[in-house]
């Protein structure tokens, strides 16, 4: 009796994962190692969500206000205890307090009645918090947001080794097979330096709290927020308290979140109302669930992935789309104009949940 | 609405609980469990008083119920949806073996979604999640509805045995064969009330009380 696996899912989520792991070594730039740290955040921050939406079927539109209390709580350790790590740790870990115990209070009024209504307050409750944080300029910095210093350890000043690492630019590669550029392209230099930490320091606390969520959602713990998503009366005439996993589901989410938002925080060294906290990002979110499959955490993985590289790099897609076809199909070129990259994101996302209902994750699971 | 009921379950026995539709047999079983409010009256169970208590608490007071439309949870495996039903999160793998061995599809589709699974081998899962462990008092409602008569016969023998290891039970059934095979008590019920228990020989043995209690006389009853 063991349990079958799906090989494709996981080969897909482990490519993921080693082109992240690799990122700062295979894709020069700056760009690309900050597409690669946003899109670990996000992973974090999605799959986290998942765990309420995905596992226990609970609709909260105050996730990234979660998200938010995680980075407030790095930038105001930072500008009122110092750069230094342990403040840092602290203001983490209190943001990760206040989005604990605001999530408890909010699960507590309303996840004992219809969920439609925990939806609600989570956006009243959302949106009251982002209009409190553009106006309480005085701490947060109001709509111009808080920029801060982190620990001189992972500032691109910080410098590890006096040579640059080694590294592959695969963007050489055409060149080099086809053109007549030198062997030499194919290979590029990554300073060893703050930065290169910070991100390794996303990327491991990415791994970390990944692992911890999978851990928790193969756990009988996981299993009785399945059953509750399904059928809340019949988990409850098993003898499972429905409240109690909810709002236990829900504190966990906020949780972790929250330390989302703190790595974000460090990696971008200042927060604000729209980077941290506006609903935008909250409907990314969904996106990023929905695409890559509810009810997964690995859909997480595959649905941010595809998000974020859409987003980063679609535009710069289409141009070089556009130069190939403009001599010989101009109608077609129009369409390719780059300024038009939102039209084709959205059209890409309808595709993409008309193919695959269940998500991406989803249907590699099925292996149809 | 269910009024007037009047039930006695005498522990380490089988109860079955028969009756036309609409009698209000599922509706005890689900106001026992708590998922409909008890509005009058009271049940008592070991001791407690469960009018006030909700289904997750009298479920953890060691009542489990089959409820009639085979309450599996279809995203999960075969294996989750039994370990939902032991209380302690770990089954006991002598009570795994026996089980699969009473419910053989089970064994076999161990890590199949139970979604996948055929109506009867649905309500073998429904079935076996909730004999996962020992329980005081089972409550299942009308499990062989709607099955093949092989399937029935399975089932049957796994009821058999979870009554020979002295298991108290109240059963709905409208299949009166099986339900002469299993019952060692009767209770009768119309319109919301008892109109007859006792033993089921005595049921069992007299064709006239059987019109009478479940044939179209039952106005001559009351």
């Amino acid at each position: 009796m063991t349990a079958p696996r799906s090989w494709l899912l996981i080969a897909v989520v482990a490519v993921i994962l080693a082109a992240l792991a690799a990122a700062p070594f295979l894709f020069p730039g700056v760009r690309a190692m900050d597409t690669a740290a946003r899109i670990c955040v996000f992973i974090v921050l999605a799959a986290s969500y998942d765990l309420m939406l995905g596992y226990a079927g609970i609709v909260s539109f105050a996730h990234v206000m979660f998200f938010g209390m995680g980075a407030y709580g790095v930038a105001l350790a930072s500008v009122h205890l110092g750069r230094e790590a342990p403040g840092l740790i602290l203001g983490a870990g209190a943001g990760m307090a206040v989005a604990v115990v605001l999530a408890a209070l909010i699960g507590l009024f309303s996840l004992r009645v219809r969920a439609i209504f925990f939806a609600m307050i989570t956006l009243a409750v959302a949106s009251a918090v982002a209009v409190l944080v553009s106006q309480l300029s005085g701490l947060t910095g109001g709509e111009d947001g808080l920029s801060f210093q982190i620990p001189r350890a992972l500032s691109p000043s910080a410098a590890y080794l006096p040579d640059p690492l080694p590294g592959l630019d695969p963007a050489a590669l055409p060149g080099v097979v086809f053109g007549d550029a030198p062997m030499e392209s194919l290979f590029s230099e990554v300073r060893a330096n703050g930065k290169l930490a910070a991100y390794y320091l996303v990327f491991a606390s990415m791994l970390v709290l990944l692992a911890l969520m999978r851990r928790l959602t193969v756990s009988p713990f996981g299993t009785v927020l399945q059953a509750i998503r399904e059928n809340e009366f019949r988990a409850e005439a098993i003898g499972y308290r429905v409240v109690r996993y909810r709002i236990a589901v829900t504190c966990i989410s906020a949780g972790i979140a929250a330390l989302a938002g703190a790595l974000y925080a460090v990696w971008l060294r200042y927060v604000g109302p729209d980077t941290v906290l506006g609903f935008p990002i909250m409907v990314d979110l969904l996106l990023m669930v929905v695409i890559g499959g509810m009810g997964t955490v690995w859909g997480a993985v595959i649905g941010v992935t595809l998000f974020m590289l859409a987003r980063g790099y679609l535009q710069d897609l289409m141009a070089a789309a556009q130069g190939a076809v403009a001599a010989d199909l101009p109608a077609l070129a129009v369409l390719l104009e780059p300024d038009r990259w939102l039209m084709w994101l959205g059209l890409l996302f309808i595709l993409s949940v008309y193919f695959f209902p269940a998500g991406i994750a989803g249907r590699l699971k099925s292996g149809r | 609405m269910l009024q007037g009921v009047d039930l006695d379950v005498p522990a380490g026995e089988v109860t079955m609980l028969l009756g036309r539709n609409g009698a209000g047999k599922t509706t005890t079983l689900r106001t026992i469990m708590g998922l409909w409010k008890l509005r009058q009256g009271r049940i008592g169970f070991a001791g407690q008083e469960l009018g006030g208590m909700g289904p997750s608490a009298i479920a953890r007071a060691g009542i489990g119920y089959v409820p009639e439309e085979m309450g599996i949870f279809g995203d999960l495996t075969v294996a989750e949806n039994m370990r939902l039903g032991a209380r302690t999160r770990r089954m006991r793998q002598d009570r795994i073996d026996w089980l699969t061995a009473a419910f053989p599809a089970l064994g076999t589709f161990w890590h199949r979604p139970a979604g996948t699974l055929s109506g009867g081998q649905k309500q073998m899962l429904s079935l076996a999640r909730v004999m996962v462990e020992p329980r005081q008092l089972y409550l299942i409602d009308e499990p062989t509805k709607g099955l093949a008569p092989a399937v029935v016969s399975v089932l049957v023998g796994a009821l058999r045995q979870l009554k020979s290891e002295g298991a108290t039970i109240l059963m709905v059934e409208q299949n009166f064969a099986v339900a002469k095979a299993l019952g060692q008590n009767a209770a009768v019920m119309d319109d919301g009330r008892t109109v007859w228990s006792g033993r089921m020989a005595e049921l069992a043995g007299d064709a006239g009380l059987q019109d009478r209690l479940m044939g179209l006389h039952l106005e001559g009853h009351r």
